[in-house]
């Protein structure tokens, strides 16, 4: 791996994650994993991790006051994808301005001051990813059950670093999500609720809360009635992210990464796989509104998005927006391919 | 006993487009899991299958199996189609996991909800303690967190609903009782529970690669009393990883 970054700031809020943790929600594990995982994906590809890798390498999420991370050995490429900016504080002297969207390459003794995270989860990638040991076969954090580290003044995490001595940045247009309403199946105990709550469900407008955090988003609109006051409760059966649990209150809450993987409340809807990603980006106060969709047309807009990632990631351009560009950004991806992450 | 749910057809119920839950019935009842375990098993074996491949998790719950997939990697109706027909015909098994003989301490402290449980039940002290001792539990699943087993079996004269307002904090390791089931919190957590005890074992731990939890879906669990001193014991043994699982294992028990 050879680089190496510390966290000379730990910030508010933030923690490494990766896709992850597959294979252990029988033990009541959850998946945990980035809550946007497009933006990783697109932080990770702007740091030079070529599109396997992007998927895997493990990213800083950051909801809140970003960290200050400072490189201390190694060059190392930086990028950040969302609503954040940070600083960049050269050891030499100096500083500028990083907007996401672009990398930037670090040397030893250069500190990147992460910002604020305004717009929802957003996203630090490094040249191979930030190799935490690996719990579990994934580099998640998952406080609830002290899983994975979390993010320390003193820190000190390997990544790969770049051979190559010259600034060799990539950069491409903010990604943007899909918008309109939120794409759910009904189910899996839609046949709990009276008939007026799934048009509730469906015609009304919900408002995210402030109760909401990795485990979960609080809404708050027009009431969900269940069929019966009985009909409230269940014997706990299987959830997932993006199901859509209704507690007595009506109050709908959807669940998210780091959600129980088994829960007593009438799940009315799940949202589908294609839309996860944009409720990163819910802010409290947000307006939501919800739409039905059968099993084809979840296949289909999957899909979609799958391909308009690809072209986002074919759009990204060696060197910083207004400088000459080598359209052909895939050539830059094996400069460090001594470095890559590697799994013990 | 044979109850009309344990005969019902089993449904297939979305769960979005990246899980599915088959479900047998809505009841807590041992002939529903045992459909569960049998659908669990059927799906652990052929899960090689090229129409299997995109499975990532298995999870059984008291009376439906969840599958989750990926559904960037298979297709979901084709899955869905394949599991309910399993469902049909795997029938039940009585998966009897591993038996084991974890120790409880009822010190006054450990277990601020017994006297109330005993004088609601008409019983006293001893007599509960003597029920709880005297009552093979089963492991039904694992859930709500992290090494969390909900487990059936609790005698009808201890069973007593959820405290009105839940607890802020539960004490981790406590031996809980909720209606017909018995459950122990693996790490400190809000709860409504009634707590009557508490182990010195960790549920959960990571040292454990393979199998984090303690216990499983189908594990049996007979308590034993221990005082404060061998409590203190094994609960600084647990913490430091120096007791081993198979210490805990009932005697007797195939491996």
């Amino acid at each position: 791996m050879n680089g190496l970054v510390e966290v000379t700031d730990p910030g508010l809020g933030n923690s490494i994650q990766d896709l992850g943790r597959v294979g252990y929600r029988h033990m009541g594990i959850a998946v945990s994993g980035c809550l946007d995982p497009l933006l990783a994906r697109c932080a990770n590809a702007l740091a030079g991790n070529p599109a396997e890798l992007a998927r895997q390498c493990a990213c800083i999420e950051a909801r809140a006051a970003g960290p200050a991370l400072t490189v201390r050995q190694g060059r190392v490429r930086a990028a950040l994808a969302g609503n954040v900016s940070a600083t960049l504080l050269r050891a030499g002297g100096g500083e500028r301005d990083v907007p996401p969207w672009q990398s930037v390459s670090l040397d030893p003794g250069d500190e990147l001051r992460v910002g604020f995270a305004a717009g929802g989860a957003a996203y630090v990638a490094v040249s191979g990813g930030f190799a935490t040991p690996l719990q579990l076969s994934s580099r998640s954090t998952y406080r609830r059950a002290e899983i994975g580290e979390p993010i320390a003044f003193g820190m000190q995490i390997p990544c790969a670093a770049l051979p190559h001595k010259g600034a060799y940045e990539f950069s491409a247009d903010p990604w943007r999500h899909d918008e309109g309403p939120v794409r759910v199946m009904l189910g899996p105990q839609d046949d709990h609720f009276k008939p007026e709550a799934i048009a509730d469900l469906l015609g009304g407008e919900y408002t995210a809360t402030a109760q909401s955090d990795r485990m979960g988003m609080r809404l708050e609109g027009p009431a969900l009635a269940h069929r019966t006051p009985a009909l409230a409760d269940i014997v706990s059966d299987g959830t997932t992210l993006g199901a859509i649990q209704v507690p007595g209150n009506g109050q709908p809450i959807i669940l998210l990464a780091d959600c129980q993987t088994a829960g007593g409340y009438p799940k009315i809807a799940t949202v589908i796989s294609a839309d996860l990603p944009r409720l990163a980006q819910t802010r409290p106060g947000q307006a939501i509104r919800f739409r039905a969709v059968d099993a084809k047309e979840a296949r289909q807009a999957l899909r979609a998005l799958e391909t308009r990632w690809a072209w986002w990631a074919y759009g990204i351009v060696h060197g910083l927006p207004g400088a000459e560009v080598n359209k052909d950004w895939r050539a830059g991806w094996p400069l460090y391919q001594n470095g890559w992450c590697q799994d013990e | 006993m044979e109850t009309v749910d344990s005969l019902d057809a089993p449904r297939l119920l979305p769960l979005g487009d990246a899980a599915w839950t088959v479900e047998f019935g809505a009841r807590i009842d041992p002939a529903l899991h045992g459909r569960v375990l049998g659908l669990l098993a059927a799906v652990e074996r052929v899960r090689r299958e090229e129409a299997f491949a995109g499975i990532v998790d298995l999870v059984p719950t008291f009376r439906s199996l969840t599958v989750c997939y990926d559904p960037r990697r298979c297709d979901g109706e084709r899955l869905g189609e394949s599991l309910l027909s399993l469902a049909r015909t795997a029938g039940a098994v009585r998966r009897d996991g591993r038996r084991w003989r974890l120790p409880v301490c009822f010190d006054d402290d450990f277990a601020p909800d017994l006297d109330d449980l005993a004088q609601t039940r008409g019983l006293t002290r001893e007599a509960v303690i003597e029920r709880l001792l005297g009552t093979t539990f089963r492991v039904y699943m694992i859930g709500f967190m992290p090494g969390f087993p909900y487990m059936g079996g609790l005698p009808e004269a201890l069973e007593m609903p959820r405290l009105k307002s839940p607890r802020k904090s539960v004490p981790a390791r406590s031996l809980a009782v909720a209606g017909a089931m018995c459950a122990v919190y693996p790490w400190e957590s809000p709860g409504g529970w009634r707590l009557l005890g508490r182990t010195p074992v960790p549920l959960f731990s990571v040292r454990d690669e393979d199998s984090p939890s303690l216990l499983s879906s189908g594990d049996q669990v007979n308590w034993r009393a221990v005082g404060r001193d061998e409590f203190t014991e094994l609960e600084a043994a647990g913490q430091a990883g120096r007791l081993p699982r198979d210490s805990l294992l009932a005697e007797g028990n195939e491996r």
